[in-house]
């Protein structure tokens, strides 16, 4: 396993686990930058995190564990929907995906694949077009913002009772992190957040955590996670089969789609940051 | 009304969702999160298979477990065709049963690979791998023969058997545990008929056949759904 030797990557926050999935007792494994990590629950507010002998710092947000390998350069982004009241938080998800945590955030910006890939529930055909939206980079968040998506979806929540054009918004607030916020079927003045928060087991597997928080009084919290659940597993072979499984930062590998908009902000903003791990660096 | 305690992405459940809608019995899903609450090592689902293991059927009083097992019993109860389970054939019955025995080490070798990728199993993957493969090249020697002869399914006959479903799952998912199916033409070519039966269904990981004629087989497109099979 080669070592992480990316500045930028150490220094960043990183998901391993969804708290509630943590068992009471007993030291847990899993890998972060090809590393080992072990971590265990102290109490319900507490978790430990080590690295072999050495402890690392812990961030407990959004329903999961954050560490980093390096010296967090700053707080974990904000998603103030979270401490609303009247949502349902629920850590829906976490898959194994054999690919880089960068092109898993590309896919999720991409609505193109909606009626291809979740037929019947994400997107039909004929309802194929991508309508123009706009992309902004928030240079104070240090964030990307993908505002006025439109698209048809059959059934956009697993509280959905028919199709409609669903609203989407995303944010892309940090390398390996995207968080959507679509319209509500439940209720038009809300907006429901869907959170993918990856973690990069080594440069070319990730697991992938979701967040699902909903203004939905009906669906149980299986029926959350089962839909997340079924999402999420249409697109596995679908990142799988994608080659190179690192993203490419060179220019030249874009090519000028409209649903690609978001994606060119993206790989130029990793490119600015110089993110090393998971991508495949632009030719000097 | 049947119940099928059921998780959308265990490859298990997946052959008896199948044969379910290839027959065109009307059933009623319970959704049990296999990963990440192994809902199924609950007390609440212990009582029902103290294996702990889906998938499970419940129908009136009855209780069954195991995919084989509830293969069999769908097949006899609801094909009329009696093609599915050909019990009036010592020999298919016989190659049936032994295929799915087959299929069995298809769960704890391509199936647990696709575990240890997917959902964090703390098992030997590549192990799992080698065996899988020694499997695939197995099965595949065995479908090129039986096409020689123009046989299409995995037991010699006209009509396919619950055998090949169960065969079907953990093969065609077994990319997601590294398995590749590239060096297994005739394995490749049986997954494609597979899909054009009618009343296949996919599952998150499986895609549809590509354009090309659907496989209607004789009289199992007009099944009485489950509730009325025994009026
Ligand atoms: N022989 C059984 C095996 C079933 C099986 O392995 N089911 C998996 C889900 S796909 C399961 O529940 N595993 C839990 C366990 O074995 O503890 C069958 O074919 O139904
Ligand atoms: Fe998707």
């Amino acid at each position: 396993m080669t070592q992480c030797s990316d500045p930028v990557a150490l220094a960043l926050w990183h998901p391993i686990a969804a708290i509630e999935d943590i068992p009471a007792d007993g030291k847990q494994k899993t890998q972060l930058l090809g590393e080992v990590l072990h971590y265990r629950k102290m109490d319900d507010t507490r978790v430990s995190v080590h690295h072999g002998d050495r402890k690392l710092p812990v961030t407990l947000a959004y329903g999961y564990v954050w560490t980093c390998l390096g010296t967090p350069e700053r707080d974990l982004f904000d998603l103030p929907e979270y401490a609303e009241s009247d949502r349902r938080n629920v850590c829906a998800a976490t898959v194994g995906v054999n690919v880089s945590a960068p092109r898993a955030v590309e896919n999720f910006l991409d609505m193109g694949h909606f009626p291809f890939v979740h037929t019947g529930i994400l997107g039909a055909e004929p309802h194929t077009e991508v309508r123009e939206y706009q992309v902004n980079v928030d240079t104070e968040r240090d964030e990307i913002l993908a505002t006025e998506c439109l698209f048809y979806q059959p059934q956009a929540a697993a509280g959905s009772s028919g199709g409609v054009m669903s609203d989407y918004i995303y944010r892309v607030p940090h390398p390996y992190c995207a968080v959507l916020y679509k319209s509500c079927p439940t209720d038009e003045s809300r907006l429901d957040v869907i959170a993918l928060f990856l973690q990069s087991v080594d440069e070319e597997n990730i697991r992938a955590h979701a967040l699902v928080s909903v203004i939905d009084t009906q669906s149980s919290d299986l029926d959350i996670r089962m839909f997340q659940q079924n999402i999420f597993s249409q697109d596995k072979p679908i990142l799988e089969n994608q080659l190179p499984k690192r993203l490419p930062l060179d220019p030249r590998a874009e090519t000028p789609i409209r649903a690609d908009k978001s994606a060119i902000a993206y790989r130029r903003w990793l490119r600015t940051k110089g993110l090393q791990y998971g991508v495949l660096a632009a030719a000097a | 009304m049947i119940i099928l305690y059921d998780y959308e992405l265990s490859g298990n459940c997946y052959k008896v969702r199948l044969l379910l809608s290839m027959l065109n019995v009307s059933y009623e899903k319970k959704a049990i999160e296999f990963y990440p609450a192994a809902e199924h090592k609950t007390d609440a689902f212990l009582s029902i298979n103290a294996l702990g293991q889906l998938p499970v059927i419940q129908t009136g009083d009855l209780t069954i477990n195991d995919s084989h097992a509830i293969l069999v019993y769908l097949a006899r109860q609801y094909d009329k065709s009696d093609t599915w389970f050909p019990i009036s054939d010592p020999v298919r019955l016989a190659q049936v049963t032994q295929w799915m025995c087959f299929a069995d080490s298809l769960t704890s070798s391509a199936s647990s690979a696709r575990l240890v990728n997917g959902f964090f199993y703390d098992l030997d993957g590549e192990a799992c791998r080698q065996e899988a493969h020694r499997l695939f090249r197995i099965f595949d020697e065995h479908l090129w023969f039986n096409e020689r002869e123009d046989h299409l399914w995995v037991v010699p006959g006209k009509t396919p058997t619950i055998a090949d479903l169960a065969c079907f799952a953990y093969v065609v998912l077994s990319e997601e545990g590294g398995i590749s199916r590239m060096d297994y033409p005739a394995i490749r070519r049986w997954t494609d008929r597979v899909k054009r039966l009618a009343g296949f269904v996919v599952m998150p990981g499986v895609f549809p056949a590509g354009p090309g004629p659907v496989h209607v087989l004789p009289a199992n497109d007009t099944f009485p759904s489950a509730g009325t099979a025994e009026a």
